[in-house]
């Protein structure tokens, strides 16, 4: 379980983090997401303590990360992918480790051998690939086994292969009630292992939802319909928490609410034909953009409209990427 | 590849046992020691460091050696010197190599962002730089003590018979070459602490040569009355009091300037655990 309470940071007159309030619940993944520059690293380095904040507090399970007698059995956390000695072997650095906390070197090779090491650990980092780098990372994080899993943009730069073991990683460590807290710029990658969305856009919270919830927001259980007689269909849909939209002339229409096979089903029982019945696509990607746009705009007419267009610029960006 | 899903066997072992962990100030030591050698340039440097010791040492005792035979007395460099100055003779230079040691042991850890792993890892921090001094002061300690010791032993049976010749029994011999070994000692945790008080190895190397070498030339520049009242307690000048077998009557007592020379370290640790405790990673 990790709390931040009114975490802020600020770097003389640039505030990173800003009064931000989340909980990560355990036995779950939970996406952090946000632009680049947005104060995820930044909000990483607070929860472990390499940032001091200006106020605020991040607790894990309770207490502060600095407060543990052995804190790599409480958090294990990949940060940066390089905080690894390019001279010294991936053993000798996973070694060095967890020598700090009485760690046997038997789990030592455990984990070289659970993130694929085998073969390279004796070789000196500096001489590692980025997916290398990162599944040494990987090791070092598990290393105490801990409870609690912090990842900083662990797919940056990595093979499709190695994105995929990645998120088979995250899910099997969420499975085994472990707290998973991952932080991404995109959308699309964190989609596919987390349920719970913490997002966050210039140091601000935008968003504490789920995936579930931001696909609603985002109109995402809309369906289009076109059937024989609309505004019959339109009456038989009607009901408590659905829309309906449609277009003069047209016999489509657009439904939120309801989903596709209902909205079939209740059309064969009263016998109308439809001609078309389709849920509309949404774009996760969009709504983050949407979501973290918004933001940007939302300050647009502060001082600060110049670095919110940088930021814009950066969502934009990153949707191209996805 | 799937090497990632961990067996249900590690699934249990999170669920039930929990292994007590503890950091320690003393595994924070074995972890450093092991970092410490685990690194090439470790060896490097030390083995430079070594070899200059000895060099200098026996290419010091041979020069006096030549010197004695063809002028019967010392001359320029050597002048007033004794088999322990001889050799003593590559200090100057072993100093520069463990300094930059304990430059790059505290350094390295920021250029390379390897601080952060350690950092989480102890997460109280000041442990990692006591533990870096602890490893750093004794190597060099020992390292300097063998260098001096070695040089002194061979310079030995090659001035042996000359008025300069010394034993180990002799006088003051035992203490110089131990005091050169101390003197190399805080040298390297003076290097440390620059290290992690300028978290670059640019800077710390700067500031560290500049303080061995520049400074001292610079204060000859004072006018002599403020020379003599500053001169001794510079680092260098100190750390000469320690290991020189007859200090000059301007020069502060073996005793004194390890003293001073200790002053100076405590000091600048000071400032590297100030810095460690009180920055942001």
């Amino acid at each position: 379980m990790i709390e931040s309470r009114h975490l802020t940071k600020r770097y003389g007159e640039k505030t990173a983090v800003d009064r931000l309030d989340f909980t990560v619940k355990p036995g779950g993944v939970a996406g952090f997401l946000g632009p680049n520059g947005a104060g995820k690293s930044t909000t990483m380095r607070l929860i472990l303590g390499l940032d001091a904040p200006t106020g605020g507090t991040a607790h894990i399970n309770g207490r502060r990360y600095a407060q543990y007698a052995a804190p790599l059995q409480e958090v294990g956390a990949l940060l940066e992918a390089k905080s690894v000695h390019p001279g010294r072997s991936a053993f000798a650095h996973l070694m060095g480790l967890a020598y700090t906390h009485g760690i046997p070197r038997r789990r030592v090779e455990e984990v070289i051998e659970l993130t694929g090491l085998q073969a390279v650990a004796q070789k000196r980092a500096g001489a590692f690939s980025l997916g290398m780098g990162q599944r040494l990372g990987i090791a070092a994080a598990l290393l105490g086994d801990p409870a609690t899993i912090i990842l900083d943009e662990p797919v940056n730069g990595l093979d499709p292969e190695g994105v995929r073991w990645i998120r088979d990683l995250l899910t099997s460590l969420a499975a085994e009630g472990r707290t998973v807290f991952v932080s991404s710029h995109l959308m699309s990658e964190v989609a596919q292992v987390a349920d719970h969305l913490i997002i966050i856009g210039r140091g601000r919270l935008l968003a504490d939802t789920t995936v579930h919830d931001l696909i609603r927001q985002a109109g995402g259980d809309r369906v289009k319909v076109a059937g024989a007689d609309p505004a019959r269909l339109r009456e038989l849909l009607a009901g408590p928490g659905v829309a309906i939209t449609d277009r003069t002339g047209s016999e489509e229409l657009e439904v939120t609410g309801l989903p596709a096979r209902e909205i079939g089903s209740r059309a064969a029982a009263a016998g109308i034909a439809l001609y078309e019945l389709t849920p509309v696509p949404v774009s996760l990607e969009q709504a983050f953009m949407d979501l973290t746009s918004d933001a940007v705009e939302y300050h647009g007419s502060t001082p600060l409209a110049r670095t919110a267009a940088g930021a814009d610029d950066q969502a934009a960006k990153n949707g191209s990427t996805a | 590849m799937n090497t990632a899903a961990p067996s249900p066997s590690s699934a249990q072992l999170f669920a039930t046992a929990r292994p007590p962990y503890k950091v320690t100030s003393l595994r924070v030591l074995r972890s450093e020691w092991a970092k410490f050698w685990s690194l090439r340039s470790t060896w490097i440097a030390l083995g430079l460091a070594l070899l200059f010791m000895v060099a200098f040492g026996v290419i010091a005792a041979m020069q006096a050696k030549n010197q004695l035979t063809t002028y019967g007395q010392l001359r320029g460099h050597f002048a007033g010197d004794t088999g322990v100055g001889l050799a003593l003779f590559g200090i100057n230079f072993g100093q520069l190599v463990l300094g930059v040691l304990g430059v790059l042991v505290a350094a390295g850890e920021y250029s390379t962002g390897l601080i952060r792993s350690t950092l989480a890892a102890v997460p109280r921090r000041l442990p990692v730089l006591w533990a870096k001094a602890a490893v750093v002061g004794p190597v060099a300690l020992v390292v300097g003590a063998i260098g001096a010791f070695a040089a002194f032993g061979i310079g030995a049976r090659i001035i042996s018979g000359t008025p300069v010749a010394l034993s180990l029994s002799s006088a003051g011999v035992v203490r110089s070459l131990l005091g050169g070994g101390l003197y190399l000692a805080l040298v390297a945790v003076i290097g440390l602490a620059l290290g992690a008080l300028l978290r670059s190895a640019a800077g710390g190397i700067a500031v560290l040569v500049a303080t061995l070498l520049l400074v001292p030339g610079l204060v000859a520049l004072l006018p002599s009355s403020w020379e003599n009242d500053v001169s001794p307690y510079l680092p260098s000048n100190a750390g000469g009091s320690m290991y020189a077998i007859s200090p000059a009557s301007t020069d502060l007592s073996p005793t004194a300037g390890l003293a001073v020379l200790a002053g100076w370290t405590v000091l600048v640790l000071a400032g590297g655990a100030w810095r460690l405790k009180r920055s942001d990673a």
